[in-house]
């Protein structure tokens, strides 16, 4: 054996990593246009969505907290269903739980029902029933709000009958008092731009990826790096390196335009955002690189991006309210990083959740991270075969 | 050193036995054996679609063999894939370099790649040897493609590699070039190096030791330049004739010609059978101004005859 062959290295090489992801920082560099494109489409997208989209969902997800269980209780509620707009799903003990269920995102709607409702109703005393809607989502909320205004005054037709027909055509028994949490104004750009990250991050990172290895199939380049001492982490990590940091560059854009430009409140931890962008951005990478597994040119590489680009812009929840997407959608949306990210973004930059309130959205990501990754790097083939 | 395949006293960079490829129902590269000696140059040869590359791939650790055993300096070409790309270099049939990176970024890179020691000095080491140091910073995709070549054959031997595989490295090149080209290849079997290199050009495989020649993915003639003519068992005549191409119209039917090719002023036929070939030509002296001179088998009469004979075989 030579003296070089002795100083070869086995195994994992970290500086094996680190000259290929140098490598692909020198290309990016040259590939002015490429460049160019990182740094606009965020802010030509941001521009473009900072206009409002609207929706009329329906059968939203309700926590009703009732503190009184007289037959009006029962007949608000049952009228507040009968709107379409409001289904009930969790029923909590306490106001702090109905609050937990709102900040977490998995109700639209906490109605809260007061002591003494009924009593205070046949009294004529008008009581206050209290609806706090999760407005990060404006367009969500509009259409439920506006049909519970009119819920009082049809809800209780069947009730005021007998001895308490007098109370019948008397306007206002009760008030519904309605608070707007997260975003008072309703402001639909709120929304979207928060939503607008996951998009161009998913866009951005499954594109560039994809591309720049099937670039090295389509240039003859691959043949060469495999006919050498070259491992797949060794390759996935280079490949992949330069494009996270490109994913944090363009989701600073996003909230710094989104501050500036639109006002949009950053109320929650970045450092947490920033916790969740390396996971979100890994998922995107690992997904490109495992599509470019199966793309023989960058055409095909651009089409299969698009394939996963698609569902994300129109199932995750970033046009339209999830929970308005028929049951299918919301199951092929489950499947999409985008879906979860999305909430996250929404939830730490509208609501300024904790990490407690983002875990159950964290975890997917955490687990699709992994297991793209896992797949990526077998699916990776080390012959030309 | 004891690491290399040792067979009747002789150490081989390459023993290949049965290697088979098969891509769609079809044996790309059909039992094919390959031996190559310690410190020779063997010449591949044959048709393009012959199965060389292929060839050239199952033996650097770029395909798997569906079929057959191998080693490449003694290491298992199955299971040490791994261990055998560290020490064999393979430059490409295309340009496979980085076209965007600069002369010594590509070199850098590949020393990196190979885990190597001091990869910068290195590389400028490359570079002087190359005569590029002046323009190393020039874009890889910038240069000719003479210079192409020797970068590819200085990127591919970087890591002083024991084994040389090399697919068709001379294609599209001037002859100037492919001498020199030539010459470091020499340079470097002298000091110890393998090389099995796949080309078109006959000069070139007459600069080898040895030859193989390939067809169809079957291996259909071996040996040194001499033998492989030998082998063929062809005798060739150069004839001259008033109207070369009337005559050549009929010598085309003629069963005892197996190829013809046309030489400016003459026409080099060859045949198997050497009697029947003279008495069939004797047939054409009454045409104007014919004369026929036996001459010596080229290499390329013997490939254009082993061409014609296998695809018969195929058809």
């Amino acid at each position: 054996m030579t003296q070089e062959g002795k100083k070869i290295r086995e195994g994992f090489s970290l500086r094996r990593a680190y000259a290929l992801m140098k490598k692909e920082f020198i290309q990016l560099k040259r590939d002015k246009m490429t460049l160019r494109m990182i740094v606009m489409i965020p802010i030509i997208q941001i521009l473009l969505f900072g206009y409002a989209l609207n929706n009329d969902p329906k059968h939203l997800p309700t926590a009703v907290l009732a503190q009184d269980h007289s037959v009006f209780a029962r007949s608000f509620v049952a009228g507040l269903v009968n709107t379409d707009y409001f289904a009930v799903t969790r029923e909590p003990k306490s106001a702090a739980a109905a609050q937990r269920l709102l900040r977490e995102g998995q109700v639209q709607f906490v109605v809260t029902i007061p002591e003494n409702f009924g009593r205070d109703i046949v009294r004529g005393q008008k009581p206050q029933a209290l609806i706090e809607a999760d407005a990060t989502d404006p367009t969500a909320i509009s259409g439920p709000i506006a049909a519970a205004q009119g819920v009082f005054s049809t809800a209780f037709a069947r009730d005021f009958t007998g001895p308490l027909a007098y109370l019948k055509g008397r306007q206002g028994s009760l008030s519904v008092e309605v608070h707007r949490m997260y975003n008072p104004e309703g402001f639909t750009r709120y929304n979207i731009l928060p939503g607008l990250m996951g998009i161009i991050l998913t866009m951005t990172g499954i594109m560039m990826t994809a591309m720049a290895i099937t670039r090295e199939r389509e240039r003859g380049t691959m043949e060469n790096l495999l006919s050498m001492p070259v491992r797949p982490l060794e390759v996935m990590i280079g490949k992949i390196m330069p494009y996270v940091l490109i994913g944090y560059i363009q989701a600073a854009i996003i909230v710094f335009l989104g501050e500036a430009l639109f006002g949009v409140p950053v109320i929650g931890s970045l450092v947490l955002l920033s916790a969740v962008l390396v996971v979100f951005i890994a998922c995107n990478l690992a997904l490109g690189y495992l599509l470019s597994a199966s793309a023989q040119n960058q055409t095909q590489a651009i089409q299969m991006s698009i394939m996963v680009l698609m569902p994300s812009i129109l199932l995750s929840g970033f046009l339209f309210p999830f929970r308005g997407m028929p049951h299918w959608a919301q199951d092929i949306g489950s499947f999409l990083p985008a879906t979860y990210f999305i909430r996250i973004s929404r939830g730490i930059l509208l609501k300024g959740d904790g990490f407690m309130d983002i875990w159950q959205n964290f975890w997917p990501l955490l687990a699709f991270m992994v297991v793209i990754t896992v797949i990526a790097t077998k699916r990776y083939r080390q012959t030309l075969d | 050193m004891s690491d290399g395949g040792a067979n009747n006293g002789v150490s081989y960079a390459i023993d290949a036995r049965g290697l088979t490829k098969i891509y769609d129902g079809r044996a790309v590269v059909d039992h094919v054996d390959i031996q190559v000696p310690r410190g020779k140059i063997y010449g591949f040869l044959g048709p393009n679609g012959s199965g060389k590359t292929t060839s050239i791939r199952l033996l650097c650790g770029l395909l798997t063999p569906d079929d057959g055993t191998g080693s490449c300096l003694g290491m298992d070409l199955r299971t040490h894939a791994a261990q055998i790309k560290r020490r064999v270099g393979y430059m490409t049939q295309r340009f496979s370099l980085w076209d965007d990176l600069s002369i010594r970024e590509n070199l850098q890179f590949v020393t990196e790649m190979y885990g190597l020691d001091r990869p910068r000095e290195r590389a400028q080491d490359a570079l002087k040897a190359l005569g590029l140091a002046e323009r190393a910073e020039q874009l890889a995709g910038q240069l000719s493609g003479g210079w192409k070549q020797r970068l590819s054959l200085a990127a591919c031997t970087i890591h002083n590699p024991d084994l040389l595989l090399l697919d068709e490295p001379t294609a599209g090149v001037d002859p100037k070039a492919r001498r020199e080209f030539w010459d470091e290849i020499h340079r470097l079997a002298a000091s110890g190096l393998t090389v099995l290199v796949s080309t078109h050009y006959m000069d070139e495989a007459e600069r080898c030791h040895e030859i193989i020649y390939m067809a169809y993915g079957k291996i259909v003639a071996r040996g040194s330049v001499d033998d492989v003519i030998g082998h063929a068992g062809l005798s060739t005549w150069a004839l001259y004739a008033r109207d070369l191409n009337a005559l050549r119209r009929e010598l085309e039917k003629d069963p005892a010609v197996s190829t013809l090719a046309s030489f400016g002023e003459s026409l080099h036929v060859s045949g198997t059978d050497a009697k029947a070939l003279e008495a069939a030509l004797k047939g054409y002296e009454t045409q104007p101004g014919f004369a026929a001179e036996r001459i010596a088998t080229s290499l390329e009469d013997v490939f254009i005859h082993y061409m014609a004979g296998v695809k018969d075989n195929f058809a």
